[in-house]
């Protein structure tokens, strides 16, 4: 029911543009209605997620990394990337090789990169803030480049990594999301159409329950593991002392490798994307709520920032030259004041300095003014000869 | 639709082209762009360079213009600073700690973690309310947990950090703001947005050098912009802003897989240079040669004619340069790859006039005592420091027992401003002016005691433990030769610095060890544990009641076997008992 609404507005928005040029012939009408229903999304954004805290869990910071990776190479820029990692395993002190993340062992690929931009880092990557981020509802002063600012024609990857079990996800060892949070989270972005198509791609042990509880249109999800299967990790590197990678996340990134911004690989290749046998978790995928065919998919409608360019050939005449507004004029006062350096330590000003405002206290007399009050009530009700008790 | 928004494109760009165009024809001085690199080698076998990058853009905030058009200076600071009516920013990030004993005194200092320190202009009327928003903003701009700077750590010095631009005398401290970070840690992504502020970004010029497996694999990286106003000429009549990025690191020689003692661009930053960024009016390589003079410890390759002299931090030293405008600086082979191969170990480092340390001592989780102590190395002068301590409010301190004792004796501080802490609200803030007698120690105590936080004001990593950020120690040191008081433009950056207003003395900051303090914490599994232990406690009980009262027993027929119960149905069609 609320998907035909949404048609039946798309329709009658492009039925308005159509009859507003209806002098356009009716063969590019019929292009334009085929691209149109083709795709239906104008921009891309990605937010990618690692949960975890400690140097233990190196492998989660090198699959969002690696995926990150992807995203910038298939052409997606870091203003429409929100990248989350809830600790920093590059600078960690324990890494034996600073400012690099690996994901292949002898080191072989620096997912890490050189134009990295972390977004939300350390203590900052919290249940909350990650909601706030998915529902925009974020402080008036948060920066551009820590907010979602997707609207109802972008195609959002969230990429979520961590530790999680059945019905919930962990964030930094303190705190959890269930799916029923993740799922309403996602409603509300439907409702106030932030996004037009969604993939959810998350790599957890028993990742398939996260996907379980959402009810909103438009969302194909992804999962490294069933319910009751753990996913596990690929293979440790012995100089670093870690393991690098989760198995399902590696292999997604070999499959990533071979994408390039032109390739027409579908939706059906990265569901084949380790099987059992390389895994050993079963990866499940869930499509019932999207409207297209997952073969008419591209990969590259959520991993690659994919614009549609079209180029004309008419000449635009310039009949007026441009005027150069000219600065406000000189203040032409006589008198400037000469400025100077200030005296960095000057010890007898600070010597004299009159002591700063003070939070302000009732005056003293007051206090005293109220005890005398309270006294001479006292000696009024029960009478003056208890005065002498007290001096 | 679509043909009316390409001709859109079509315009905007035409228009672009033309102002390009018009803005072109006219070259004028809208600034100018400094960029430097000087290389100092350690007396430890490390080497210790420091880039600075300065931009000065002729155009005066102070009067209030309003500005749109950005060529040298980068748009994102230009427009926090109009917008949040900033005179003066300073922020720093840094990785490592600066051992002054051992590398001496740095151009630039800066403290562990992230420091900022903002003076706003007078026009300013809720200076919190701005301070916050400018926190936010520039935790955009630099990848940074810069947010986190709240009123539980943010200062307002009553004495230090006076203003390093010009001004017209008065300093109100009501619009300074001072906080820091310690525990903020510097990686890539805070390299990268620093990056792309410099007008070549990181493609031309010394900026090339800048690669983040090099710099980040140091004992001490530190990367600092610094937004000040500067007198436009000599006259000083009006202001222009400079934009100071500044980036100190020390490689290790060990680290780095050495055994040799012998250091180059490439092996310190994995690069050659090529050319200097077209942008820069100036743009040159200083190696301190002053312990060198007849190349008798270490060898310089290329050879450079080029000598200068400079005075910085109280000594006057000698540099060889090399002008990376010219193009004969890079030779044949057009690339500039410097060596410097020692041939014998050195004598004796001078040890630096100002050196501070800071610990605490105690034991237990409910009480400590923070020492601080300053030493002045010099042999018969004394001279002022100002100690600004700040403490988190979950220290609570004893100011009466604080003590500041020189050689033995009391020494009394000859101002003191003391901002008591407010629980949750604001930190101790600690101000002291000292005179510290020549050779001595001086040793500032005062103890304090852990408070017990909230259950969800703990990190996700209690255990790890809590910062107190750097105690910060501003002082005049005696020089021993006359500095230069007229800043100019020809001065080399790393002497311009810190304003000199007498030529005996120069102004140095020192800042001594963050602390790491563990506060008493609660053990966070235990709600878990009790929960699952009370419920089987409570099943095992209620359920072995519950079925004590309730349970009765039956006698229950054993199941009888096939011919059996084949012979009760015959007898009971029959209609007798069954068996």
């Amino acid at each position: 029911f609320k998907l035909s609404l949404y048609i039946n507005h798309n329709i009658t928005t492009y039925a308005l543009i159509s009859f507003r040029n209806s002098f356009i012939s009716p063969r590019f009408v019929q292009n334009s209605a085929g691209q149109f229903f083709s795709s239906g999304h104008t921009n891309n954004w990605a937010v990618l997620v690692c949960t975890s805290r400690f140097w233990f869990n190196y492998r989660h910071v090198a699959n969002t990394l690696s995926v990150y990776r992807s995203v910038k190479r298939l052409g997606i820029p870091d203003s429409h990337i929100v990248l989350m990692l809830a600790d920093d395993m590059a600078c960690n002190h324990r890494n034996p090789k600073p400012a690099t993340v690996f994901s292949h062992k002898n080191m072989e690929l620096n997912v890490y990169g050189d134009d990295v931009e972390v977004d939300y880092r350390g203590y900052e990557v919290t249940v909350e803030n990650f909601l706030r981020v998915l529902t925009g509802r974020l402080p008036p002063s948060t920066p551009r480049s820590k907010r979602l600012l997707s609207d109802d024609r972008s195609n959002i990857l969230i990429y979520l990594t961590g530790h999680g079990g059945n019905g919930f996800l962990k964030f930094q060892d303190s705190e959890e999301i269930s799916n029923v949070e993740l799922a309403d989270a996602f409603e509300q972005m439907w409702q106030k159409r932030r996004y037009n198509e969604l993939l959810f791609i998350i790599d957890t042990c028993q990742g398939a329950s996260m996907y379980e509880r959402f009810y909103s249109p438009n969302i194909m999800a992804l999962a490294s593991s069933q319910v009751g299967e753990d996913s596990l990790s690929h293979q440790p590197d012995l100089a670093i002392g870690v393991h690098l990678m989760d198995r399902y996340t590696f292999y997604l990134l070999e499959f990533l490798e071979d994408i390039h911004p032109s390739s027409k690989t579908n939706m059906n290749d990265l569901f084949k994307v380790c099987p059992r046998s390389l895994c050993v978790s079963t990866p499940g995928h869930r499509t019932d709520l999207f409207l297209r065919n997952p073969e008419s998919v591209l990969i590259t409608d959520f991993f690659g920032s994919v614009r549609k360019v079209e180029i004309t050939t008419e000449v635009l005449n310039l009949t007026h030259p441009i005027q150069r507004v000219e600065g406000s004029p000189v203040n032409g006062e006589s008198h400037r004041e000469v400025y100077s350096y200030v005296d960095q330590l000057p010890v007898s000003e600070i010597i004299h300095q009159k002591p700063k405002q003070k939070d302000w206290h009732p005056p003293d007399g007051f206090i005293l003014g109220l005890w005398t009050l309270i006294l001479l009530v006292f000696f009024k009700t029960y009478g003056i000869k208890h005065l002498k008790h007290i001096f | 639709m679509a043909a009316h928004r390409c001709r859109y494109l079509a315009c905007l760009l035409l228009l672009f082209l033309s102002v390009i165009l018009v803005t072109m024809s006219q070259e004028t001085t809208l600034g100018h762009e400094q960029h430097e690199l000087v290389i100092r080698p350690l007396h430890s076998g490390d080497i210790y360079a420091s880039f600075q990058f300065r931009t000065v853009w002729e155009t005066d905030f102070m009067k209030g213009n309003k500005v749109s058009h950005y060529r040298l200076f980068p748009k994102s600071l230009g427009q926090v600073i109009s917008k949040f009516s900033v005179r003066e920013l300073h922020i720093s990030f840094t990785q490592g700690y600066w051992r002054t004993m051992q590398w001496g005194q740095p151009f630039i200092p800066s403290p562990p973690g992230a420091e900022l320190w903002v003076w706003f202009q007078d026009s300013v009327t809720d200076v919190d309310a701005t301070w916050k928003e400018l926190t936010n903003v520039l935790s955009g701009i630099f990848c940074a947990s810069l947010n986190f700077i709240d009123s539980t750590n943010t200062l307002q010095p009553s004495a230090s950090f006076k203003p390093l631009g010009i001004g017209n005398g008065t300093t109100d401290h009501r619009f300074l703001r001072y906080a820091t970070l310690p525990r903020e840690i510097v990686c890539t992504e805070n390299l990268t947005p620093w990056k792309k502020l410099l007008p070549c970004g990181s493609k031309a010029g010394l900026a090339v050098l800048l690669k983040s497996e090099k710099l980040f694999h140091s004992s001490f990286h530190s990367q600092s912009v610094h937004i000040r106003p500067v007198c436009q000429d000599r006259q000083c009549k009006s202001s222009s802003w400079e934009l100071r990025q500044a980036l100190n690191v020390v490689f290790d020689l060990h680290t780095s897989g050495q055994s040799k003692r012998e250091w180059s661009l490439f092996k310190m930053f994995s690069r050659t240079l090529t050319e200097a960024c077209p942008l820069a009016s100036s743009s040159k390589i200083y190696i301190d040669v002053t312990d060198n003079p007849q190349e008798e410890q270490f060898e310089l390759s290329p050879a450079t004619p080029l000598l200068s002299q400079a005075v910085v931090l109280g000594d006057r030293r000698t540099f060889s340069v090399y002008d990376l405008t010219q193009q004969v600086t890079f030779g044949t082979v057009r690339s500039l790859n410097l060596m410097i191969r020692w041939k014998s170990s050195e004598g004796d480092m001078l040890r630096p006039l100002l050196h501070a340390e800071r610990y605490v001592t105690g034991y237990g989780l409910q009480t400590g005592e923070i020492h601080t102590l300053m030493y002045n190395n010099h042999p018969f002068r004394s001279f002022p420091v100002l100690l600004l301590d700040s403490v988190p409010w979950y220290l609570r301190l004893y100011i009466h027992t604080l003590k500041v004792i020189s050689k033995g004796k009391d020494n009394n501080p000859s101002y003191i401003h003391y901002q008591p802490s407010k629980d949750r609200e604001r930190p101790h803030l600690l101000e002291m002016l000292l005179q510290l007698p020549p050779h001595s120690v001086t040793e500032v105590t005062v103890q304090f005691e852990r408070a017990l936080l909230k259950w969800t004001e703990y990190t996700p990593d209690p255990n790890h433990g809590f910062y107190v950020g750097s105690s910060v120690i501003s002082s005049l040191v005696p020089s021993t030769v006359a500095m230069e008081t007229n800043i100019t433009m020809e001065q080399p950056l790393f002497s311009s610095f810190f304003p000199c207003k007498e030529e005996s003395s120069y102004f140095a900051r020192v800042y001594t060890e963050p602390l790491l303090v563990n506060l008493p914490t609660p053990d966070f599994s235990m709600p878990y544990n009790v929960i699952c232990l009370t419920c089987t406690v409570v099943a095992v009980g209620y359920g072995s009641l519950y079925n004590l009262l309730t349970r009765s027993f039956q006698v229950e027929e054993p199941n009888p076997g096939l011919a059996k119960r084949i012979a009760n149905v015959i007898r009971r069609m029959r209609g007798v008992p069954p068996l």
